[in-house]
């Protein structure tokens, strides 16, 4: 593929046009030069336009749900935040079961290292 | 429409600025800003599911796992881009998923449903412009999947390549070569006249000279006429 630096040929044009063309900028240099001399490639040059012009357009359409398919789309956006906020409530309420246990076996450990404390150092009695 | 009236501009910036402040809104977990964010924004990506699946019935459920997605994540969206674009790159990623359900490409059915809300004007034109829009939305339906999903994300929704790739699961590379095949495929069926530098090239640049001469026995009257004289 001849570089687009470089003088370009019709049939290198119509090659590259639909690779380099943007629908904002001008196609690089090496293919403008020879666009500027070439009737052919001016006619296949505003081809490649319009038909961008065209896909933009389709951009704007719109297709409207109907009523009942977005009440079913708003119904299940709404599930997911109830699930969404009954899953953090139960995150919280698992945290603070969590954090109670967590609490509760650190206190019985501490119980029985205290009672075994004072059981290692009440004189052994005869 | 190649610009638009300064109304519509004021238009096109109030509705972008509306969007925002319902995302901001949508983001802090205010549930009815997101809903009204579903309003406004679902025909733009119902339409683009629509074009890519085909079908109503996939377009509805691609929609509905669009909105399902954001919902959970709009609190991770950073507004660097427009709302509408993370919307359509989500959906994409959706549509993405459905094809690759699909064992067989389905027609697409529904192309011709989709309505241009801004035709206004000379009825001439707009009937002039219906007919290339449908000649457009069928080639579109023509293309494969892969090569339909690129240049619609490219050519209609103005993503870039760096996000198709990321969202259709293929290399920048891909994407820019699926771009090129789609619009040399769909400017073949749409002008289906022969591309510059093919063997027999004077063709072509006759079919650029005879819209010049439509009667050619016209100008041979004339000329006939010039040399009496």
């Amino acid at each position: 593929m001849p570089s687009l630096a470089e003088p370009a040929t019709c049939a290198a044009v119509a090659e590259a046009l639909p690779r380099v063309l943007d629908r904002r900028a001008d196609p690089p240099r090496g293919l403008s030069r020879h666009i500027e001399h070439c009737l052919v490639c001016q006619a296949e040059l505003a081809r490649y336009r319009r038909l961008l012009r065209m896909l933009a357009q389709l951009g704007r359409e719109r297709a409207e749900l109907s009523p009942g398919a977005l009440a079913d789309l708003l119904e299940a956006v709404e599930g997911a935040a109830r699930r969404s906020v009954i899953r953090s409530a139960l995150a919280g309420r698992r945290l603070a079961y969590g954090a109670g246990l967590i609490g509760g076996v650190l206190a019985a450990a501490a119980l029985v290292t205290v009672s075994k404390l004072r059981t290692m150092r009440r004189p052994a009695s005869v | 429409m190649s610009s638009l009236g300064r109304g519509e501009r004021r238009d096109v910036a109030a509705e972008s600025e509306s969007l925002e402040q319902l995302t901001r809104a949508a983001r802090r977990g205010e549930r009815e800003a997101f809903e009204r964010l579903v309003r406004e924004t679902a025909p733009g990506v119902y339409a683009l599911a629509l074009r890519l699946l085909g079908n109503e019935h996939d377009a509805r459920d691609a929609a509905q796992e669009t909105y399902l997605r954001a919902y959970r994540s709009i609190g991770r969206f950073r507004s660097e881009a427009a709302v509408t674009t993370w919307l359509y790159r989500i959906a994409a990623n959706c549509c993405t998923t459905q094809l690759s359900r699909r064992r067989v490409a389905l027609p697409l059915e529904a192309a011709g449903e989709l309505a241009d809300e801004a035709h206004d004007g000379d009825p001439e034109a707009v009937a002039a412009t219906a007919a290339e829009r449908d000649q457009l939305a069928s080639a579109l339906s023509r293309l494969p999947d892969p090569l339909r999903a690129v240049v619609v994300l490219h050519d209609v929704y103005e993503l870039g390549h760096e996000a198709i790739a990321a969202e259709l699961k293929i290399s920048r590379a891909a994407s820019k070569v699926r771009l090129h095949r789609a619009r040399r495929r769909l400017r073949e069926q749409l002008f289906p006249e022969q591309r510059p530098g093919d063997a027999s090239a004077p063709d072509a640049a006759a079919a650029v000279v005879r819209p010049l001469v439509r009667r050619p026995q016209e100008a041979d009257e004339v000329h006939q006429g010039a040399v009496a004289r």
